[in-house]
């Protein structure tokens, strides 16, 4: 047995390859070789840590010392002064953003501190290429406890007890999902995981995938005992290359020890996976579709009931769940439901993955127990908002939620509070939005995303988004009429009611929630031609102020359209009819004496 | 090898945990100095004896290294943490003194006085 003194931890998701760690990794080989460390140190290639704001991301142990934004010159610092002489390298360490203190620990930074790391535990922190990895954190262990120790029934019992319920949008009940589909009469039954992440911005799914993809095969295993189901599939997008590689090896590996395949554990119990890489379409994401998908049709949802736990894949029973209710799965089972069930709030338990983006200064990944409020996430994980500007709404739920303003900062977060503030929890992704955020904006932007997502074959959907989005690209550009506000109120009641599935059923959130909040926008694009954050191009306006302009002419030689004029130590003056509102002006002013209104 | 049983899964969990010593542990600690002064007075031959003999007895420790301790003149300086009972601070160690660290202290819980330069609560 090879016995090492430190492992150093290199991140390999996505977003640290990105920013270089591929670069990083091979530099750490070659050095640790050149100081004869290679035999003492272990090289560890491991997941998201979700803190891609400061990638690429290497830690040591068994310190637990946290090294961001390290490049390849960096390497071989790190090697001779903190590998070889025990010194960390202080200039890389994370520096708390408030007191710019330095923080070396990985527990003691901001960012984790206020999470609760339990479908993430694993990510940054095993090397998701090897199983035992996963084993030596207690991997298959609930399988394992599954098969030998409880019946199908009482598998199902102990997830309904937990009160963990999809962590893919909906919230239905995770146990009442797997009841129906074990219930429903069939020779044959699938288990399919949804790992169709598809919301702008949220990346959760992919960092379980890249990070800890047997937390997925073990949960899909449990779920596939549960409901009397021997083989799974897992639709997971073609864009996620790196996802896709390490879940074919981890079902390789996991095959090889015989946790995946024949009499597993000696239970009798059979279970296959398989992938099936989907082209990317959001409307994937709704489980018709994503089944029709497999099938090899045309990825079009159909008219539910026949739910798929009666009529699903090959109309065989069926039951589809999202990769981190999965991931969820082998934690219940091997600690019981009611440790599960001590965290969260009354109906939502547990945690859950926000992805945090946007106007945030720490962004990346957020594990928290339900119940946390979106201050606590913003301000206290997140670390507030950019240059400190002023917090005006975060969207929340992608595309299929809404905005949460000010007011509600303090709402304790869970399924059916956001329902009720007009949001929704959707797969966890959180946009945050500062004061120079356009609302109408925003809805333009989502809807456009939903509308050119829209399949097309039912015609709320296909026609009504369409509709939507033309009257709000005439808002954004100061054509708004008299009346378009109640139009577009009525088109998205209607959208709403009689769209055939959950895309077009909720793409007008977006709109209804900055009309419930900042409806004064909306009227201020349309009754005064004037975006009040300053966004909307079409609607800006740029002027030299008299009085603080010295005349240097520094504007009037940047202007691309030569639409500044002036003397010299004169001030100088804008022609709107040739002004094309690039800013360039406003950059390079030292004077602040152009303003754009 | 196929896993059949929990047994099975529990022994290949017990060999990998071993080699995850560095980051899964909760047990005890051995930290060698590795300042300048401690890699000159032959830190390295100490830490690479430590490594032999922990992994020829199977322990499940860490071993971990810190930077200059300030007592250059007592270097190579080892660190003993055992859960629950005082840091021990050897001295003047060298790759000879270290099976007798590990089999008397490590193992078995009991100082070894000849080479102690410091005890911490």
């Amino acid at each position: 047995m090879q016995i090492y003194r430190g492992h150093v931890l290199v991140c390999a998701g996505t977003g640290c390859v990105a920013s270089g760690s591929r670069n990083v990794q091979a530099e750490m080989e070659k050095q640790l070789e050149a100081f004869n460390l290679d035999k003492e140190i272990k090289l560890v290639e491991t997941g998201c840590h979700g803190f891609c704001e400061m990638g690429p991301i290497v830690i040591v142990y068994p310190e637990g010392i946290f090294y961001c934004r390290v490049q390849p010159e960096d390497v071989k610092e790190i090697v001779e002064e903190h590998l070889l002489k025990g010194r960390p390298v202080k200039r890389l360490l994370f520096k708390n953003q408030i007191t710019e203190e330095m923080v070396p620990h990985y527990k003691d930074i901001d960012f984790y501190k206020k999470q609760n790391r339990i479908v993430l535990g694993n990510c940054g922190f095993i090397n998701p290429e090897n199983i035992k990895e996963y084993i030596a954190r207690d991997g298959y262990e609930a399988l394992a406890k599954a098969l030998t120790q409880m019946t199908p029934e009482q598998v199902i019992e102990e997830i309904k007890a937990a009160g963990l319920r999809g962590r893919g949008g909906g919230g239905f009940p995770t146990g009442l999902k797997w009841e129906f589909a074990r219930k429903a009469p069939g020779d044959k039954k699938y288990v399919i995981c949804n790992a169709d992440e598809g919301d702008p911005g949220a990346f959760m799914d992919r960092s379980i995938l890249e990070g800890d993809p047997h937390a997925l095969i073990e949960g899909m295993a449990i779920a596939a005992y549960a409901i009397g189901s021997d083989e799974g599939y897992i639709y997971v997008r073609a864009e996620y290359p790196l996802a896709i590689k390490r879940l074919k090896i981890a079902i390789a590996q996991a095959h090889e020890l015989g946790l995946l395949g024949e009499d597993i554990f000696g239970s009798g119990f059979n279970f296959k996976l398989n992938i099936k890489e989907g082209a990317g379409a959001f409307v994937c994401g709704e489980e018709t579709a994503l089944i029709a998908s497999i099938e090899g049709r045309r990825g079009e949802p159909r008219v539910r009931p026949p739910f798929p736990a009666n009529k699903g894949l090959w109309g065989k029973p069926s039951n589809v769940n999202n990769v981190e209710t999965f991931a969820n799965v082998p934690r219940i089972i091997a600690r019981g439901s009611q440790w599960f069930a001590s965290m969260g709030t009354e109906k939502s338990k547990g945690t859950k993955v926000f992805a945090l983006t946007g106007k945030v200064k720490n962004t990346g990944l957020a594990e928290v127990t339900m119940g946390i409020t979106l201050r606590e996430i913003i301000y206290d994980i997140g670390g507030g908002i950019i240059d400190d500007k002023k917090y005006k709404a975060v969207q929340i739920g992608g595309p299929s939620g809404g905005c949460i303003p000010e007011e509600l900062l303090d709402l304790p977060i869970d399924y059916d509070s956001l329902i009720s503030a007009g949001a929704m929890m959707g797969s966890g992704g959180l946009v945050v939005m500062d004061e120079d955020t356009c609302m109408v904006e925003l809805a333009r932007f989502f809807l456009n995303f939903t509308q050119m997502e829209s399949c097309g074959k039912c015609t709320p959907c296909r026609e009504g988004t369409k509709i939507m989005l033309d009257i709000l690209e005439r808002i954004t550009k100061g054509e708004g009429k008299e009346g378009d506000i109640e139009l577009l109120q009525s088109l998205a009641e209607t959208i709403k009611s009689t769209s055939l599935c959950g895309l077009g059923q909720t793409a007008p959130n977006p709109v209804l929630s900055t009309l419930r909040y900042f409806r004064d926008e909306y009227e201020a694009h349309i009754k005064d031609k004037r975006c009040p954050a300053g966004a909307c191009t079409a609607l800006a306006s740029y002027r030299i102020l008299e009085d603080k302009c010295i005349g240097c002419t520094s504007c009037a030689r940047v202007c691309p359209a030569k639409a500044i004029s002036g003397e010299v130590k004169k001030p100088h003056k804008i022609d709107p009819a040739k002004c094309i509102k690039c800013g360039a002006c406003i950059e390079t002013c030292k004077f602040n004496a152009i303003v754009k209104q | 090898m196929a896993i059949k049983s929990p047994e099975d899964l529990k022994k290949i969990k017990d060999e990998a945990l071993e080699e995850a010593t560095a980051r899964i542990n909760d047990g005890t600690q051995i930290m060698v100095g590795m300042g300048t002064c401690g890699i000159a007075a032959g830190a390295r031959e100490v830490m690479a004896a430590i490594m032999e003999e922990v992994g020829k007895r199977n322990l499940k420790i860490a071993i971990s290294w810190t930077g200059c301790i300030g007592m250059c003149e007592q270097e190579v300086l080892v660190d003993v943490i055992r859960p629950g009972e005082k840091r021990i601070t050897y001295g003047k160690v060298t790759p000879q003194v270290v099976p007798r660290i590990i089999t008397e202290h490590v193992i078995n819980g009991n100082i070894v006085e000849d080479y102690v330069v410091g005890k911490l609560d």
